[in-house]
């Protein structure tokens, strides 16, 4: 196997506060493989946005990686001096945000941000710049592209917006995208012509793409692979099918559970009893412990860390520890 | 666009209607100019024969007709105190207001931006600490105090700079410009500072509050996520949109700027015509101050109108006729 695109290792992320140091993300360990798809699932506030965040060096202050380590191709870009990260940005990973009504400067042209984006990143002419802007809008499926570029960002729908903000994630060819929520804020007719369009021309250009929702239908249909956050802790993670069709982590089957099918018999969803953890109020052992229905001894005393498993998955429980011993 | 410009211009001119009702009702309920004009001696013969000449018999609706008229023709009759043509003593009072207001504007908007942006960007700084607390000084306060504090110490102790007049003026046709001699522009210093500090200390405020703002927004987010150098996201992206409501503010203020100037001239007893007006209230020459609070309000009006095309210009979103049904 060649070495991954990403590799993120024990990445930690802490915010002080007043009343201490709160832990955000703690010992987060993935691969991205080069042209992978990896859904990251989990529910608000598990850390799955401040990953992406993290990944590409835009923490929003005071919180910071406290710990572990991000390698892009080998090398690490967490402790990159700022102006060196700035060139990563855009360059390397590109990142396309969840709201595209708000994603886009509103005085100025769509033509202007992007060929902004490409001469900030390559050396070519006004011109060039705006030949490729035109191409990559037309690719990204904008009609009259060579006429619509020169308008602003809100003489476009929503929809629209969203393959604008693609094209200019795109426009220097990074080779890791980061989706933050892409379709969140869309109609849901247009939630699947924008992912199947983030998935088609990443893999045009061999991008790897870590895919952050928390809409495990999004992940089934794009993603190659799917990391579960919980309260900032890898839950799960392994190949997407394996993980829906026999996921082994309870939180994982818990979610899985909640997904409504048209076979279902029972008329009420299976939810997950509880609430996620807060930050300053982690029980001891699992995070998830407190809503286990499984959960022993081992579980509330002793933290457990993700734990290799066959068909290329990993799962943080103690269920699947190779000496568990039930109760 | 065009139709837009003429809907303002219509609005301006009503304003103006209703400034000048104001003005017209000043010679009727501030006493009667005739026994103001003619002093105690003059013959019932003599008054009534002024009072036909004024054309004070004539219905309140044809005198307002006539004052109207006058007055956009710039004819706002003859003071009382100095027996010259109103219209002739503002000019020749403007330009002295204008030079003292423009350089105070300038001063305030220039020094009121950077220093807003400095402080926005540079939030934690003991510099900008500094410069919040002291700019609470100049908002706190009063012109005339700020002015006094000034002649003692720049004019009185060190004896840098001239604490009253104009000092030596060039005559351009009928503007005299005190910007073209060492002592006129020594002589501008203070006042201007006195009449431009508050102003400052003001926009300084909006814009920090503005651009903190700005920087919070996702498309700044968007555009550091693209790689864009700090320098192209804070003076080109952030900037612009925190302009445009400083602009209004700024129009504003200028308008104010010339309109209070009152108090700074008559502290550092500027040949303007704030001044003017203070000596017409005391000797009751109510053609001066009907053309004086008509003049104020047409640059208001003025003004305001620029700034509203500015924003214009500034905001795509409000060329609306551009945006319609299109996407």
């Amino acid at each position: 196997m060649t070495a991954p695109l990403l590799s993120v290792r024990d990445l930690k992320v802490t915010f002080p506060t007043r009343r201490g140091l709160l832990t955000a993300l703690d010992g987060v360990s993935f691969d991205i493989a080069a042209g992978e798809v990896l859904g990251m699932v989990g529910e608000s506030g598990a850390g799955k946005s401040l990953t992406g965040a993290a990944i590409i060096g835009l923490l929003e202050p005071p919180g910071r990686i406290s710990g572990g380590e991000i390698r892009l191709k080998g090398e690490r870009i967490d402790n990159l001096p700022p102006e060196a990260m700035r060139r990563v940005r855009g360059r390397r990973i590109g990142m396309v945000f969840q709201d595209p009504l708000t994603s886009l400067n509103p005085l100025y042209t769509v033509a202007q941000q992007i060929i902004e984006t490409i001469r900030t990143h390559s050396d070519v002419s006004e011109a060039e710049a705006r030949r490729k802007a035109i191409a990559l809008l037309d690719r990204v499926g904008i009609p009259a592209a060579a006429r619509r570029i020169d308008d602003y960002p809100h003489h476009f729908s929503g929809g629209m917006r969203q393959r604008v903000v693609i094209a200019l994630a795109l426009c220097v060819e990074p080779e890791l995208v980061i989706a933050d929520e892409p379709t969140t804020a869309l109609d849901v007719s247009v939630q699947a012509q924008i992912i199947d369009l983030i998935k088609e021309i990443c893999a045009e250009r061999g991008a790897s793409v870590l895919l952050i929702t928390h809409d495990m239908g999004v992940i089934a249909e794009t993603a190659d692979r799917v990391a579960v956050l919980y309260a900032g802790r890898l839950a799960e993670i392994g190949p997407v099918r394996d993980v829906i069709l026999n996921a082994e982590h309870p939180y994982t089957k818990g979610l899985m559970g909640s997904i409504p099918t048209l076979t279902q018999e029972s008329d009420r969803l299976v939810q997950i009893p509880g609430a996620m953890p807060r930050l300053n109020a982690m029980p001891p052992g699992c995070a998830f412990n407190p809503r286990c229905a499984h959960a022993f001894d081992r579980c509330r005393s002793q933290r457990p860390d993700p734990i290799d498993r066959p068909g290329n998955r990993q799962v943080a429980c103690w269920l699947h520890a190779p000496e568990a011993a039930h109760g | 666009m065009i139709a837009y410009i003429l809907r303002r211009i219509a609005q301006s001119v009503l304003v103006m209607l209703v400034v000048a009702l104001v003005s017209f009702s000043l010679f009727r309920f501030v006493g009667d100019p005739v026994a103001t004009m003619m002093g105690q001696e003059a013959s019932q013969a003599d008054r009534v024969a002024l009072r036909e000449r004024l054309g004070l018999n004539d219905p309140v609706v044809v005198q307002f007709a006539v004052f109207i008229g006058r007055a956009a023709t710039g004819d706002f009759g003859i003071s009382y105190r100095l027996q010259q043509p109103v219209m002739e003593l503002i000019l020749s009072r403007l330009p002295a207001t204008l030079e003292l207001a423009l350089i105070s504007g300038v001063l305030a908007f220039v020094l009121g931006v950077s220093l807003g942006v400095y402080t926005a960007l540079n939030r934690r700084g003991w510099l900008s600490a500094a410069i919040m607390s002291t700019s609470l000084i100049g908002v706190s306060l009063p012109t005339f105090l700020i002015g006094v504090l000034l002649i003692w110490v720049f004019a009185v102790e060190l004896q840098w700079l001239p604490s009253f007049g104009r000092g030596e003026v060039v005559t351009i046709g009928f503007w005299r410009t005190g910007l073209l001699t060492e002592s006129g522009r020594a002589s501008l210093v203070l006042p201007s500072i006195t009449l431009g500090l508050y102003q400052m200390t003001l926009i300084m405020r909006l814009v920090r509050a503005e651009m903190l703002e700005v920087l919070r927004t996702d498309y700044i987010k968007f555009a550091r996520a693209r790689g864009l150098p700090n320098r192209a996201v804070h003076f080109g992206h952030a900037l612009k949109n925190t302009m445009v409501p400083v602009i209004t503010i700024t129009g504003l203020q200028l308008g104010s700027i010339i309109a209070f100037a009152i108090i700074t001239e008559t502290v550092f007893q500027w040949p303007g015509v704030g001044a003017l007006f203070i000596n017409s209230v005391q000797f009751v020459d109510i053609p001066v101050m009907a053309a004086y609070l008509m003049l104020i309000a047409l640059i208001f009006v003025v003004i305001n109108l620029v700034v509203d095309l500015l924003y214009y210009a500034v905001d795509p979103r409000l060329r609306v006729d551009r945006a319609n049904a299109r996407h």
